[in-house]
């Protein structure tokens, strides 16, 4: 039995995110590194995509998140702001203690996705002050000089983290490409959520009268 | 703290406090910076993130690649004597060391940079001014940056057309073997791979004013063309 776990809107904002971010690391490369740069050329026209991706950025979130269709993106960044005590004491464990009945996110996976909000806030703002610098204070441009970079570094290792996340957990990879797990997956990996499925009886748990889990 | 059903909003609570820890980087990360350079030497600390660090910045698509012995700076327009220098000619002028931080109008900086080179108001000695000049227009071997200076700007102390950086040749990636270093004002000033000096009668707005940057970008903030 399929269960689906990531809807066509979220898939969608997922990947164009993704691509984003792609770009955005791959073009802070040589605008970080001379000798990138030696080699790669074209300051101009790389800056230029690298702002320009930039402000695209929160595009792909805000867009899912609002309307018609964002209520299941609604529905899961609630349950990743809302947490139980045990999840709070199972994360400053770093995972250890006693085991946890997972919701559809586990803590970590929760944590990964504020984080990636919250630097997309911080990218931006800070992307906007070296961009539009004479707008702000010399000070505030070198603190935005300062925090960039030090975000840079964190998103690299937290983006390699999650693709290596990603790879070794291939049933994770195919719900955020295709849509859905198997049951079995949920019961192991998400327990709490498919209780909560099976609670509220929703339709989505048989993938025939869903259209995105249907093909 | 807790809401209905033993829940807490952590979600909110890290998001906004990871926004807040960012704005209060952009409002104090100068002063921490300046602390951490303080602490470990600027050069450990551009190894790390945030650290000192130049970014380097070209206009066009590579950077040109110049050998000290080809390298030649012309001197024209409203002159009495034009003249073509050598790397030579400008190492045998009398020579100007300065210790600054470089300072980049998007707000990057480095502490204590070490620059040597010649006075450009020595060379506009040597070549006579005409009386109708009234600023300098700068070209480099990159073909596309160009820059400009009043004449009162390019006679300050601190206006040199510099051969040393860092304590040794100035890297192709810093724009050598030979560019200007302007210490008034933000790094856009300091051509890189400077190739000519033309003393013309008018300002003529550089590569970075077209694109909308000051052509007066003193360090102070200040836009206006005192010297």
């Amino acid at each position: 039995m399929r269960v689906l776990r990531f809807d066509s809107v979220q898939r969608t904002a997922h990947w164009a995110n993704a691509t984003l971010f792609a770009i955005l690391m791959l073009t802070a490369l040589p605008l970080y590194f001379a000798s990138i740069e030696r080699l790669v050329g074209r300051h101009v026209l790389i800056a230029e995509i690298h702002v320009w991706a930039g402000v695209a950025l929160p595009i792909p979130v805000l867009v899912s998140l609002i309307g018609p269709w964002g209520a299941r993106m609604r529905q899961d960044v609630r349950r990743i702001n809302r947490w139980t005590e045990e999840e709070l004491r199972w994360v400053l464990s770093f995972g250890r203690g006693h085991r946890l009945m997972f919701d559809k996110f586990n803590p970590g996976q929760k944590l990964n996705a504020i984080f990636v909000a919250a630097s997309i806030v911080i990218m931006l703002g800070t992307g906007s002050i070296l961009k539009w610098f004479n707008l702000f204070p010399v000070s505030w441009r070198t603190g935005a000089t300062f925090v960039h970079d030090v975000m840079t570094w964190v998103i690299f290792f937290a983006v390699l983290g999650h693709i290596a996340l990603a790879l070794s957990h291939p049933a994770s990879l195919r719900s955020m490409l295709r849509g859905w797990v198997t049951e079995d997956w949920a019961e192991q990996h998400a327990p709490r959520w498919l209780e909560e499925l099976g609670k509220t009886g929703l339709t989505q748990r048989d993938p025939r009268s869903d259209p995105d889990t249907a093909r | 703290m807790s809401e209905p059903g033993g829940q807490v909003a952590v979600g909110r609570r890290v998001f906004l406090g990871l926004i807040g820890l960012g704005a209060a980087g952009v409002v104090l990360g100068a002063g921490a910076q300046q602390k951490i350079g303080r602490v470990l030497g600027s050069g450990l600390a551009s190894l790390l993130p945030g650290g000192d660090r130049f970014q380097i910045y070209s206009v066009s698509d590579s950077f040109p690649s110049i050998s000290p012995d080809s390298y030649r700076l012309s001197v024209s327009g409203l002159v009495e004597r034009p003249v073509t220098l050598t790397l030579a000619d400008l190492e045998a002028m009398p020579s100007v060391s300065l210790v600054r931080t470089f300072q980049c109008v998007t707000g990057w900086r480095v502490p204590g940079v070490h620059w040597q080179g010649v006075r450009l108001g020595d060379v506009l000695d040597a070549v006579e001014v005409k009386p109708t000049a009234v600023a300098l227009a700068f070209d480099s071997y990159d073909g596309v940056d160009t820059e400009s200076l009043t004449l009162d700007q390019a006679r300050l102390p601190d206006v040199i057309i510099a051969y040393s950086m860092l304590g040794g040749p100035i890297a192709s990636e810093h724009g050598g073997p030979v560019r200007l270093y302007v210490a008034p004002m933000f790094g856009y000033k300091s051509l890189k791979w400077l190739s000519a000096i033309r003393v013309v009668d008018t300002v003529e707005p550089g590569y970075w004013e077209q694109n909308g940057y000051p052509a007066n970008g003193w360090l102070d903030g200040s836009t206006s063309p005192r010297a």
